[in-house]
C-alpha cells in the first residue's frame, strides 16, 4: 500500500501549529510531549479507515480545532471534598485526609509525574494530543484508605468556541482504596472541544471506585479517556454515565500489570436528538488470573446513534483469565441506532471469556402488561428504561453516590416524556 | 355491565373471533370454557386493550360506553383488570415500586390524590397477608424467579390492591398445583360480591370447583356457542367439546 497522507485538515494543520508554538511554555515531560507530536503528525486525526474509530470518524467529525483558551479563570471557594479543573485549568480544592493533590502543571515540572503511565502497550491518537497539548489538571495521590469520596469537577465556561486538555493523574498506592468522581458541565449552545485524560496507576491490592458523569453542553465534542493499570490483586469498578455532548467517546485502557486483579467496566447511555456517543475499551490481560466484567447499556432515542466497542486482549501467557462483556441497547425510535462491536483477541487457552451484544425496541409484552395495570405509556417505558439503566448501578457501593446516579436517568427521562 | 357485541376480530389477516356476543353483569361470575385455540385468550387481550388486534367488526361496551378507542391504561382506570395467563417478569423493577406506580397512575386517571406512602404499605401489607405472600417478595423484581403459583398469586394481589369493576381471569389455574389452585381460589372468591363481575376463562372444569360461577358460557371457534348454568361445566367435563366444536 503506498503510504500517502491525505490532505492535512484545517484541524490538524492548527493543531500541529498550535505545538509548534506553545511548545517551549508547556509544563515539563518534554520527551512524552514530542514523541506524542510526532505520532499525531505522521498520522493526523484518525478517520473511519481507522478500525478503533470507524463508527466515531474524527477527522470528518473536526474539521476545525477550536482554539486553545488563554484567559485564566478566576478562583472560586472550593466545595467540601471537590477539586476544581475549569476551562482545563486546576483552581484548587479541598479533597478528604490521606489524599495529596498538586496542580499537574507543578507535577510536570517537578518531574514528581509522567505521562502516559497507565497507558501500557496501548496507542491512541487522541491521548497523544492531550500528552502533547496539556497544559495543567491535577495529580493525585493516595496512600491510605479513603472512605469519603473526592469529587473532581470539569466545568467549562465559556462564552465562546475552545479547545481545552484537561489531565489527571491518580496513584493509589498498594493497599490503599479511594472513590473518585469526575463530573463534567459545560454550556449548551457553543461549539467546545475537550479531550480529557484520566490515568488511574493502581498498586497491589488497591481499590477504586471511579464514576464519571458527561452532562457536557449539547454541541460540544466530548472526548476523554480512562488509562488504567493494575497493580496484583487491584480491583477498579468504573461506571460512565453519558447524557451530554453532540459528539462524545469515552474510552478505556486497561493492562492488567499483577495477576488476580479485577475490573467491573460500566456504561449507562441515555442520547436524543442527533447525540453520537461512542465507548470504547480495549481491556488488555497481559498476565494471568486477570477477571473483566463489561456491562455497558444505552437508551437511545430520536435519530441519536451509539457506539460500543469492546476488545479484550488475552496474552499467550495470560492463563486463567475471565472475561465477560456485554452491551446492550434500546432503541426508543425508529431513527435511533447502536452499533456493537465486541472483539475477543484470545492467545491463552484456558481462559473463559464470553461476550453478548443486543439492540432493540422496548419489550411490548412487558409494556402491555404495565399498561394493562394503569400506567400510561410513558410512565411505563420509562419506568422499564430506568430499570435497564438501573443495574449498571448496582456496582456502586455508595448509597449516596447510586442515588446522585438514579436522580439524573430519572431526570433525563422525565424531559424525554415532557 | 360489560358487554360484548357481535366482535369480530383478526391478527396478521387470520380471523380468530367470529361474532362473539357475551354480557357479564355486575356482581356475576361468568366462565368461559373453551378448547385450545377457541380464541378464549385473545377475547381476554382485545378487552384489556392490546394493540396487535384488529377489531373488524362490533364492540365492547363498559356501562353502556364503548371502550374500543381506549388504550389498555385508559381501560384499567376505568375498572377493567386483566389477570394474565402468564404474568410478565419484569427485572429491575421492584414489585413495590410497580404496585405504587400503578395504583397511584389509576388514581391520578381518576383525578383523585396519590396514596400516602402510610396508606400504601398498610393496603400492601394487609393484602399480601391475606394471599399468604411473603413481605420479603415484595422487594423483589416483579415476578422474576418467582414460581408459577407465586406469579398467580402476585395477579390476585394486584386485583385485590387495584379493585377493579371488571376481572378476566386468563387461564388462572394454568400452572398450579392443588394447594396453589386454592389458595388462588381463595384469594378470588374473598373478592366476588360488591358489584364486581368476573370473567373466568379456563380450559378445565377443576378451577370451577373452587370458583364456582354464575353462569358458563361455552366457546368455540370464535363465538359463544353455548351459555348455562354451572352444570353446564359438568357436563363438558363429561362429554368433552368435541359436539360443539363440531357445531359451531
Amino acid at each position: 500500500m503506498a503510504n500517502v497522507l491525505p490532505m492535512r485538515t484545517p484541524a490538524e494543520t492548527a493543531l500541529i501549529e498550535r505545538f509548534k508554538a506553545e511548545q517551549s511554555s508547556l509544563p515539563g515531560a518534554v520527551e512524552a510531549r514530542a514523541e506524542a507530536f510526532a505520532r499525531f503528525e505522521k498520522s493526523g486525526l484518525p478517520s473511519r479507515r481507522v478500525e478503533a474509530y470507524h463508527y466515531t470518524d474524527l477527522r470528518n467529525l473536526m474539521r476545525e480545532a477550536a482554539p486553545a483558551i488563554t484567559a485564566r479563570p478566576e478562583p472560586r471557594a472550593p466545595e467540601k471534598h471537590h477539586l476544581l479543573i475549569e476551562n482545563g485549568v486546576y483552581l484548587g480544592g479541598d479533597a478528604p485526609e490521606g489524599i495529596l493533590v498538586l496542580p499537574l502543571a507543578e507535577a510536570l515540572r517537578e518531574g514528581r509525574v509522567a505521562l502516559g503511565a497507565a497507558m501500557g502497550a496501548a496507542s491512541d491518537i487522541v491521548v497523544d494530543l492531550n500528552t502533547a497539548l496539556c497544559r495543567d489538571g491535577i495529580y493525585v495521590r493516595v496512600d491510605t484508605v479513603v472512605e469519603a469520596p473526592l469529587f473532581i469537577g470539569f466545568a467549562e465556561t465559556l462564552g465562546n468556541a475552545a479547545s481545552v486538555m484537561p489531565r489527571v493523574v491518580v496513584e493509589v498506592a498498594a493497599g490503599a482504596a479511594l472513590t473518585l468522581v469526575e463530573l463534567h458541565a459545560g454550556p449548551d449552545g457553543i461549539a467546545y472541544q475537550k479531550n480529557a485524560v484520566v490515568e488511574l496507576i493502581l498498586g497491589d491490592g488497591a481499590k477504586v471506585e471511579h464514576i464519571r458523569i458527561n452532562e457536557g453542553g449539547d454541541k460540544a465534542l466530548m472526548l476523554s479517556t480512562l488509562a488504567v493499570k493494575l497493580g496484583a490483586e487491584a480491583e477498579l469498578m468504573s461506571l460512565g454515565l453519558v447524557s451530554g455532548g453532540e459528539v462524545s467517546r469515552h474510552q478505556v485502557f486497561v493492562t492488567y500489570a499483577g495477576e488476580n486483579a479485577k475490573i467491573d467496566l460500566r456504561g449507562a447511555t441515555m442520547i436524543k436528538g442527533r447525540q453520537h456517543a461512542d465507548n470504547t475499551l480495549v481491556v488488555d490481560h497481559a498476565v494471568p488470573n486477570g477477571v473483566s466484567r463489561e456491562l455497558f447499556r444505552n437508551v437511545i432515542d430520536d435519530e441519536a446513534q451509539g457506539v460500543f466497542q469492546g476488545r479484550i486482549i488475552v496474552r499467550p501467557h495470560a492463563q486463567k483469565t475471565d472475561g465477560q462483556m456485554a452491551s446492550n441497547a434500546v432503541l426508543l425510535s425508529d431513527g435511533a441506532g447502536m452499533a456493537n462491536k465486541p472483539e475477543l483477541e484470545i492467545f491463552a487457552d484456558d481462559v473463559v471469556c464470553a461476550h453478548g451484544a443486543t439492540s432493540g425496541a422496548l419489550d411490548e409484552n412487558q409494556l402491555f402488561y404495565l399498561m394493562a395495570r394503569g400506567l400510561p405509556r410513558s410512565e411505563a417505558e420509562a419506568l422499564l428504561v430506568e430499570a435497564f439503566l438501573g443495574e449498571t448501578l448496582d456496582a456502586v457501593s455508595n448509597d449516596g453516590l447510586r442515588e446522585v446516579l438514579a436522580e439524573r436517568i430519572s431526570r433525563w427521562l422525565e424531559a424525554r416524556a415532557r | 355491565m360489560l358487554e360484548i357485541r357481535n366482535l369480530h376480530v383478526e391478527i396478521d389477516g387470520k380471523k380468530i373471533l367470529n361474532g362473539l356476543d357475551l354480557v357479564i353483569r355486575p356482581g356475576e361470575v361468568a366462565a368461559i370454557m373453551g378448547p385450545n385455540g377457541s380464541g378464549k385468550s385473545t377475547l381476554s387481550y382485545v378487552i384489556a386493550g392490546k394493540e396487535d388486534y384488529e377489531i373488524t367488526e362490533g364492540d365492547i361496551l363498559l356501562n353502556g360506553q364503548s371502550i374500543l378507542e381506549m388504550e389498555a391504561n385508559e381501560r384499567a382506570a376505568a375498572g377493567i383488570f386483566l389477570a394474565f395467563q402468564y404474568p410478565l417478569e419484569i427485572p429491575g423493577v421492584a414489585t413495590m415500586t410497580f404496585l405504587k406506580a400503578a395504583m397511584n397512575a389509576q388514581r391520578k386517571a381518576r383525578g383523585e390524590s396519590e396514596l400516602s406512602p402510610g396508606d400504601f404499605m398498610k393496603a400492601v401489607r394487609g393484602a399480601a397477608e391475606k394471599l399468604g405472600i411473603n413481605p420479603d417478595m415484595l422487594k423483589r423484581p416483579l415476578n422474576v424467579g418467582f414460581s408459577g403459583g407465586e406469579k398467580k398469586r402476585m395477579e390476585i394481589l394486584q386485583m385485590s390492591l387495584l379493585d377493579p369493576a371488571y376481572c378476566i381471569l386468563d387461564e388462572t389455574d394454568s400452572g398450579l398445583d392443588i394447594d396453589a389452585l386454592r389458595i388462588v381460589a381463595e384469594g378470588v372468591n374473598a373478592l366476588r360480591g360488591a358489584g364486581r363481575g368476573m370473567l373466568v376463562i379456563t380450559h378445565y372444569q377443576r378451577l370451577l370447583d373452587h370458583i364456582v360461577p354464575d353462569v358458563v358460557h361455552i366457546m368455540a371457534k370464535g363465538r359463544i356457542v353455548k351459555s348455562g348454568g354451572k352444570e353446564l361445566a359438568l357436563e363438558l367435563e363429561k362429554n368433552g367439546y368435541a359436539d360443539y366444536v363440531e357445531a359451531a
